[in-house]
């Protein structure tokens, strides 16, 4: 199978500003609200709706990236020992409402560590969860994203490549190829 | 590539200057983790590590068994004073019974240099050298060069001199070792009975006039005289080495310039270091305490994810 694009800039860009009507209106004025990037790729993501929610709400909201490597359930699974990241989380998340961002949901593995991770700054009042891409069919957890760009009916054998002109890509895309 | 070249940490010999590397990315984000109100990630939750001591420690051991409970694995402390080597065990057996009971890692201090290598070559656990006698102490040597790296950025190309009882000391080794992987300048300093003969044969510049030693560097290691190991007197007393090596606030003053002073403990106050300088701004033997829990949860993750 040949790479077959599923977002290109355009379709992006009219995506993105949807998720964030549908942040605003459930959101309102973001008094209570904090965004949260998951480590490595769903940080760029992140960077672009709250660049995008504070020009349109001219108000400030806390922004914070999370990191969850050591909370993973495929330690000791994996050839490997994943590498962590940088987790920066300014703020105290204790009765917030958090905005979870990433990129791809695919199994629901990540997200689960993530809201693990969490844990340790505080106890939200409420996390939601904001995905890109929501790769049908393969989830191992129960698991379910708030806000979604884009369903894609995917084979566990592909992947999806999520290129961002913040990730030093030219033009922003998104991609369906086959793994290797 | 995030995985260490070894199975076992055994000396800092044996591993490689990307090994160190990796060692401290992952040290930076444990640095990060442990300074949160929540200091614990569950990776090494289905692990059993035994801490087996055969030489006493206080800092070495807390800061293994911190950085073990923080990465959320299971912990069994065992000392050789209230054990049946004091029945006549031999090390292997001791080490086989304890493994017997399903250990996944083994922390192990050891009187006799060699001690975790021979241990290597018989039993499928890894292996963390805690301290052999006066061969390494792999962790300290990483912990020193990590604080360092904070302290001024980097390693290479930077100076640091290790002073006092070179030849007894397993930190001296361990730190040469891995300040020269990372391209720093080393020098060591200390009365000639001290110095093992060879030592400029790994690279390093010697020096006997402590004055001279600081005035060269940017950080000084400043190491114990360890008297538990002499056999025989190496010096007159220790009143006179103080005089000639021991470090005080008006030496430093006296340089005129910025300088670090780093000991790995513990700390004979009067002796190789006044009481006026292990306190003052110069010092960062408290950081390298922190950086130890970090550096140990690096080396623990690592070492463990790499077993599959």
């Amino acid at each position: 199978m040949q790479k077959k694009l599923i977002l290109d800039s355009d379709l992006l860009d009219i995506t993105v500003n949807r998720l964030c009507q549908e942040l605003i209106e459930n959101h309102g004025d973001f008094t209570d609200t904090v965004i949260i990037g998951m480590q490595p790729r769903g940080i760029y993501l992140a960077d672009l709706i709250l660049e995008k929610l504070q020009k349109s709400t001219r108000k400030t909201i806390p922004l914070g990236y999370l990191d969850a490597t050591f909370h993973r359930d495929d330690f000791r699974r994996r050839e490997i020992p994943a590498k962590g990241n940088e987790t920066r989380i300014p703020f105290v998340i204790e009765g917030k409402k958090v905005v979870l961002v990433d990129d791809v949901l695919f199994t629901g593995r990540s997200i689960r560590a993530a809201l693990d991770a969490m844990i340790a700054f505080g106890r939200p009042a409420k996390v939601e969860l904001l995905v890109l891409i929501d790769r049908k069919y393969n989830r191992d957890l129960p698991i379910a994203a708030d806000y979604v760009g884009k369903v894609v009916n995917t084979l566990t054998s592909q992947r999806v490549l999520v290129e961002l002109q913040a990730q030093g890509h030219k033009q922003n895309k998104i991609w369906l190829t086959n793994k290797d | 590539m995030s995985k260490l070249s070894q199975k076992h940490l055994l000396g800092i010999k044996d591993i490689t200057k990307e090994d160190i590397e990796l060692i401290f990315e992952t040290a930076d984000n444990f640095k990060d983790v442990i300074n949160r109100p929540i200091k614990k990630v569950p990776s090494l939750r289905d692990i059993t590590i035994a801490n087996i001591f055969f030489e006493n420690s206080t800092r070495t051991r807390l800061s293994f068994e911190l950085a073990e409970r923080r990465l959320s694995a299971d912990v069994i402390n065992f000392a050789a004073s209230n054990s049946s080597v004091k029945k006549g065990e031999t090390l292997l057996d001791t080490v086989n019974n304890i493994l017997a009971m399903k250990v996944d890692m083994v922390v192990m201090r050891h009187a006799s240099p060699g001690a975790p290598h021979f241990l290597s070559k018989h039993i499928s656990a890894n292996i963390v050298n805690a301290g052999d006698g006066t061969h390494e102490h792999p962790t300290q040597a990483l912990l020193d060069a990590f604080s360092i790296r904070e302290k001024l950025g980097g390693v290479a190309g930077k100076k640091i001199a290790i002073i006092g009882d070179i030849l007894h000391s397993r930190v001296a080794l361990s730190n040469i070792f891995a300040l020269k992987k990372l391209g720093a300048k080393v020098m060591v300093c200390g009365p000639p009975t001290l110095l093992p003969k060879f030592i400029n044969q790994l690279g390093v510049e010697v020096e006997f006039d402590v004055r001279k030693a600081l005035l060269w560097c940017d950080v000084a290691n400043v190491l114990r005289i360890q008297l538990e190991r002499q056999q025989i007197k190496y010096f007159p007393s220790l009143r006179e080495y103080s005089l000639y090596y021991g470090i005080n606030k008006k030496l430093l003053d006296s340089l005129k310039k910025p300088i670090i002073i780093m000991h790995p403990g513990p700390i004979n106050r009067g002796v190789e270091l006044s009481s006026d300088v292990a306190d003052s701004q110069h010092s960062i033997i408290l950081e390298q305490v922190e950086n130890g829990v970090a550096i140990r949860m690096a080396v623990l993750y690592l070492l463990a994810g790499a077993t599959v």
